[in-house]
């Protein structure tokens, strides 16, 4: 066992961690100020903030001979017996010297500055910088450029750490940011013609430490101040990274990759980055509606008008039309959270007995994409199909898929259906759709409308990714719990609720007592039992253990 | 604190003096301040025929009002940190990208609901730019809530209206602009 001095504090770490100053100096609490270093990039010295004074112990002796010049955490690797100075005069000295010359050309304009609240060099410089500034230059606004279809460059706020660049060159791979000139001329810069536009462009938005790469999307919306953020993950595909979904006031203004070593480390996609602007679309569905009498289906005559229908009478209704139609078949979205779809499996079995079941309609767009970096963006765009598959085979339907689900109604062999859709974009065609006309009674969930829901008895409304709670198991059996980030809009109810009412339970709708009681009844989410870890588990090992 | 405490000294009231025990003394007393009064100078105005006078107008908390620089745009940078002080949650801002070279960002909508707010002055103080102030205007009224809740171009006619009475106080309290 390693033991590094961090400060006069000794601190154990593994013999086969590979650890720099700033990662062994906060496992005993303290904080190595840094800029350019990251721990998803390769280390590159440049900005100095994080100079510290090391030294070596003497097995033997016990002797310590410290380094004379200060060195860079980042780039200094850590072994037995190292000694980590961060607080002496010397350190505190430079930091204020380094931040000293980073301020002299950086425009102060941090009011307008949509960093300001969550910037690096706001928080360096207020625990480690001076008061008063020796530098007679006062620039107040930033040069801007466009380097991408999503992303600004604010020129002068940069501090020339080349998280950026590096990002494109190691991470996407694909290199598009640049730096020109050189010295105090430097500017990070694309090459005309070649802007920033990458699926994962977005991120270096985060990886900045200052306010020059500012997101399009986010500009001028809001002050970083007045978000309130809630660990959350991504519904867009089924690699489920982990997010922070940034609100105010129910209303979702960014998003923001957490960092999960387990799914997506650092980073996320775009496509998930900006995927939430459905949330806010006016033409989702926001109450239920009910068709007194359907129009005999496939005529060409214009369906009949839904009539709004009280939740309290949404429990009763769908289970008395569904229980009267006869033989069911429920789609389970791959939406939908694990404690949800339980739920629905139970509601659906306790309708009918012989319920069929099956998974609902999985949407695919292309391949699997992975980049240099190891990132993966899926094909598959729903976030939890193999939590629902696994609820299926539970409840001893597993294998059934959208098709053969079609295939049944088509068929003849069900009277009413039950299908929970929840997906941002179309997912189905009329042609698709039409055998559901024939049915008696047909309940669709979905967030818009849909040429399934033109034959709806029932038309609920569903929630969107950050109004769900639950969990939802990614492709490599990762399962993720998460709360609700942001209340439906007025007059939706989550599935959540809607099932546990349908199922008589008392008080608020509780996710974490219904996976409890999943992991309680099915081996395969047995890992679930206890309290999920904001990472989440993996439901595989703790299968096979 | 209990009564019985030993940090607490109880005080009994005096007793009534002959002066007092008489009534009539205090009477007259009494009667003469009704007397001076009544030849002393009015203090008060009748309202609204007659406006009150305002002692030092720019440290009155009136109606507020959003300045303009010298090219009569708005001066307001869109920066929230008005939003951010006001204690009463009034401010409402829409901040988008600035037509012009010089800046980067102006409020396309701003809003103050003169009703909630409690004229604190905070949104002042706060104010990097100098471009929201109070002024001394203090008969605020109007026929309904959203009459009172003022936007931009309200604020700007305020301003308008009050900058040759009130020049901006950032030039008289040594503001930043």
């Amino acid at each position: 066992m390693a033991v590094v001095i961090v400060d006069g504090q000794e601190v154990e770490i593994g013999a086969d961690e590979r650890l720099n100053c700033i990662e062994a100096a906060r496992r005993a609490g303290k904080e190595i100020p840094h800029y350019c270093w990251h721990p998803g990039l390769s280390v590159v010295a440049s900005c100095r903030m994080c100079l510290i004074e090391t030294g070596q112990r003497d097995a033997a002796t016990g002797k310590v001979t410290m380094v004379p010049k200060l060195v860079p955490g980042c780039q200094t690797p850590v072994k037995d017996g190292t000694v980590i100075v961060t607080e002496s005069e010397k350190v505190r000295e430079s930091r204020a010297r380094v931040e000293e010359a980073l301020l002299i050309d950086h425009p102060i304009d941090c009011p307008i500055c949509d960093k300001a609240g969550e910037c690096l060099l706001q928080d360096y410089h207020f625990e480690h910088g001076q008061p008063e500034r020796r530098a007679d230059i006062h620039a107040f606004t930033s040069r801007k450029r466009d380097v991408g279809p999503t992303i600004s460059l604010f020129v002068d706020r940069c501090i020339m750490c080349t998280r950026c660049v590096r990002f494109t060159r190691e991470v996407s791979g694909t290199g598009e940011l640049m730096v020109t000139s050189r010295g105090a001329k430097e500017e990070i810069d694309v090459f005309p013609g070649f802007p920033l536009d990458n699926k994962l462009a977005g991120n270096v938005v985060d990886l900045c430490p200052v306010g020059a790469l500012g997101d399009k999307d986010f500009l001028y919306q809001q002050r970083v101040w007045f978000l309130k953020r809630e660990a959350n993950v991504c519904g867009g595909c089924s690699a489920g990274c982990s997010i922070y979904t940034e609100h105010n006031q129910d209303t979702v203004y960014r998003l923001k990759p957490r960092e999960n070593p387990h799914v997506n480390t650092w980073w996320i996609c775009d496509e998930g980055r900006y995927g939430w602007h459905h949330l806010h679309d006016s033409a989702r569905i926001l109450e239920a509606g009910r068709r007194v009498a359907r129009a005999p289906g496939g005529n060409g005559h214009a369906p009949l008008p839904l009539q709004a229908v009280e939740w309290a009478d949404v429990v009763i209704g769908i289970r008395a039309d569904l229980a009267k139609a006869g033989r069911l078949a429920v789609a389970v979205s791959p939406m939908l959270t694990v404690e949800e779809a339980w739920m629905l499996c139970e509601v659906a079995r306790s309708i009918d007995s012989s319920a069929f079941l099956a998974l609902g309609h999985v949407p695919v767009t292309g391949d699997d994409e992975t980049f240099p970096g190891g990132f993966t963006i899926r094909g598959e765009k729903c976030p939890n199909r193999q939590g629902v598959e696994e609820v299926l085979a539970t409840f001893g339907s597993g294998g059934r898929s959208w098709h053969d689900l079609v295939a049944h109604v088509a068929a003849g062999h069900a009277d009413a259906a039950w299908i929970t859709a929840g997906y941002p974009g179309p997912w189905i065609d009329d042609a698709q759709a039409k055998p559901f006309a024939g049915l008696s009674c047909l309940v669709v969930q979905d967030l818009f409308d849909s040429p399934l829901t033109v034959h709806a008895t029932w038309r609920l409304p569903a929630p969107g990714f950050a109004e769900r709670a639950g969990t939802w198991v990614n492709v490599a059996h990762h399962a993720q719990s998460f709360r609700q980030a942001i209340r439906p809009p007025a007059g939706v109810w989550p599935e959540g609720r809607l099932y546990w009412n349908m199922l008589g339970r008392r008080g608020l709708y509780d996710a974490a007592a219904i996976r409890r009681e999943v992991a309680g009844q099915s081996a395969a989410f047995a890992a679930l039992g206890d309290d999920v870890p904001p990472t989440g588990v993996d439901l595989r090992v703790r299968a096979l253990a | 604190m209990k009564p019985t405490d030993p940090s607490i000294t109880w005080l009994e009231e005096k007793p009534l003096g002959l002066a007092e025990r008489l009534y009539l003394p205090l009477f007259v007393q009494g009667l003469a301040t009704t007397a001076r009064h009544l030849v002393s100078p009015k203090v008060t105005v009748s309202f609204p025929e007659e406006r009150p006078t305002v002692g030092n107008p720019l440290i009155y908390r009136g109606v507020h009002r959003l300045n303009r620089d010298d090219e009569g745009r708005v001066k307001c940078v869109a920066c929230f940190l008005c939003a951010t002080a006001c204690p009463a949650h009034c401010i409402d801002i829409v901040a988008t990208e600035s037509p012009w070279p010089d800046r980067e960002k102006y409020p396309e909508a701003f809003q103050i609901d003169e009703l909630r707010c409690i004229f604190c002055g905070m949104c002042e103080e706060a104010c990097p730019v100098d471009a929201i102030e109070l002024t001394s205007l203090l008969d605020l009224t109007g026929k309904s809530r959203e009459e009172m809740i003022f936007d931009k171009e309200k604020l700007l006619s305020v301003y308008d209206m009050t900058k040759d009475s009130e020049p901006m106080k950032s030039a008289s309290l040594g503001g930043t602009l």
